[in-house]
């Protein structure tokens, strides 16, 4: 649950100083654990709107983490969040204090982002259109027939609008995630979190799910941030590229840097080891 | 063996014990409608955050699994005299497997998958539209064939209905033989009306078991 990092660390976190214009992610001394075990050690980096940042990084060494604690699938220990200029991990208490933020505060900015699973996720007991419009009717409010168009359009955009009816379980692991991916995008998120979305499917489905994320890199101004161990489609899609290790970013930068001529040790032996 | 069976009377005693079928009938729909829906409000409850919900729930849940079900009916019928006996019955009846009921929904529940909720979750599902479109649907359905074999198994309970003086089917019976002396009959009668309605119905939860895929 969510823990009180106000009442542990003392002096309040600098949310002025980061509320940096331009920035629409911010993570401050971000620290997640898991009992003794640190997850995220002082985590901080920022991502600008419109910008595709990748996280690479050895299996279970936070990736992960940061997107589920962005989505607020999980609670930081400690530290601020900013999303917007505004705080995800806060929100004013009295006489200008503030509070660990609470659910409703959470979900008015978790509006803002979307999330494709590595699992998909879909609703089983719903069709591929009932999946994508859902949220839009129920939680934006959109009219049914507005909704069905929007999913319609998107369902085009990833190229399944013939399964439309169809249930998830009739479709293969591939069109599974291009539903999500068309899913996440009705809810017209500002960002877009991609936990390792290609991980669970079979090599020949990947780059059917790799192409329409191609594609809206490249035609949206959304912002992606993603986590991903398919080199190639990092480089292709990244305006930056950030080595994390033992909970924390270790080297940031270009695609054409990080790939080509990183600067850390442990970075060179990571890609050695995954390219 | 030389009883004497006598033909007659099982055609003498069939529109009585039709009768006391249609109450054991009303007695499991009703019973089995009630233990459908407080078993899963009590589901919902035990998952409440707060200790003050769910101490309490647990207790009487508990309280009501351990004890018999005839003792549960003659208790009720003691306390609320000026009830309709059959009233107190479909009541106890369906408070009694709400009981076991409120178990196979928890698992139910339990078995829909954390990336459901997760999903709900990343697309700012409010909580009772997640609980509505997408996990108590899942639950019930993983719960169905579970549900049906409770209500068969309610059904084959309902004699003891007679107990609070509910003329259900094998009351009927009984009365019967009563009046008649032919006791074998009316009894052997009341069985396989009632193996005449149960096995069908579990063939059916069978084959909805299958379709579903478990």
């Amino acid at each position: 649950m969510a823990t009180d990092p106000l009442q542990k660390t003392g002096p309040e976190p600098s949310v002025a100083d980061t509320a940096a214009p331009g920035h629409l992610v911010v993570f401050d001394q971000v620290v997640k654990r898991y009992g003794d075990h640190v997850v995220l050690d002082h985590l901080g980096f920022t991502v600008d709107r419109g910008q595709h940042v990748t996280l690479i990084g050895p299996s279970g060494s936070g990736k992960t983490t940061i997107l589920r604690l962005l989505m607020t699938l999980e609670q930081v220990s400690d530290g601020v969040i900013m999303v917007d200029g505004q705080s995800l991990t806060h929100m004013p208490g009295p006489n200008g204090s503030l509070r660990p933020a609470n659910e409703k505060h959470q979900r008015e900015i978790r509006k803002k982002i979307g999330m494709v699973f590595q699992q998909f996720n879909l609703f089983p007991n719903m069709n591929v259109l009932q999946n994508i419009t859902e949220a839009p009717v129920n939680v934006l409010g959109l009219d049914r027939a507005e909704a069905e168009e929007r999913a319609r359009d998107l369902l085009q955009l990833v190229g399944l609008e013939e399964k439309a009816t169809a249930h998830p379980t009739q479709l293969s692991g591939g069109q599974q995630q291009r539903v999500a991916i068309a899913r996440a995008l009705a809810m017209r998120p500002e960002i877009l979190l991609l936990d390792e979305v290609t991980s669970a499917l079979d090599p020949e489905l990947v780059h059917g799910v790799l192409d329409v994320l191609r594609d809206i890199a490249h035609t949206t101004d959304i912002t992606l941030l993603c986590v991903t161990h398919e080199m190639n489609f990092a480089r292709d899609i990244s305006d930056r590229v950030m080595m994390f290790d033992k909970g924390k970013v270790i080297e940031s930068g270009t695609p054409e840097k990080i790939f080509g001529d990183p600067d850390h040790e442990r970075t060179r032996e990571f890609l050695g080891a995954v390219l | 063996m030389n009883y004497n069976w006598d033909w007659a009377s099982v055609g003498d005693s069939l529109p009585l014990l039709w009768e006391g079928f249609k109450t054991t009938l009303l007695a499991t729909v009703l019973g089995t409608l009630v233990a459908a829906v407080l078993g899963l409000i009590v589901a919902m409850a035990g998952r409440a955050p707060s200790r003050l919900v769910t101490v309490p729930v647990r207790a009487v849940t508990e309280f009501v699994r351990s004890t018999p079900l005839l003792v549960q009916l003659a208790g009720a019928y003691a306390v609320f005299n000026t009830v309709e006996p059959l009233t107190i019955g479909i009541t106890v009846l369906g408070i009694h497997y709400a009981s076991y009921l409120s178990e196979v929904y928890r698992a139910g529940i339990d078995a829909v998958p954390k990336g459901q909720w997760e999903a709900c979750r990343a697309l700012s599902m409010s909580p009772r539209r997640t609980w509505q479109a997408v996990i108590l649907p899942q639950a019930v359905r993983n719960v169905l064939p579970a549900l049906g074999n409770y209500a068969i198994s309610m059904f084959k309970e309902t004699p003891f209905l007679a107990v609070i003086t509910v003329s259900e089917m094998v009351a009927e019976a009984r009365e019967y033989g009563a009046t008649h002396f032919v006791y074998a009959e009316t009894f052997t009668l009341a069985g396989l009306i009632f193996l005449a309605a149960s096995y069908p119905t579990s063939l059916l939860m069978r084959k909805l078991e299958k379709r579903l895929g478990h």
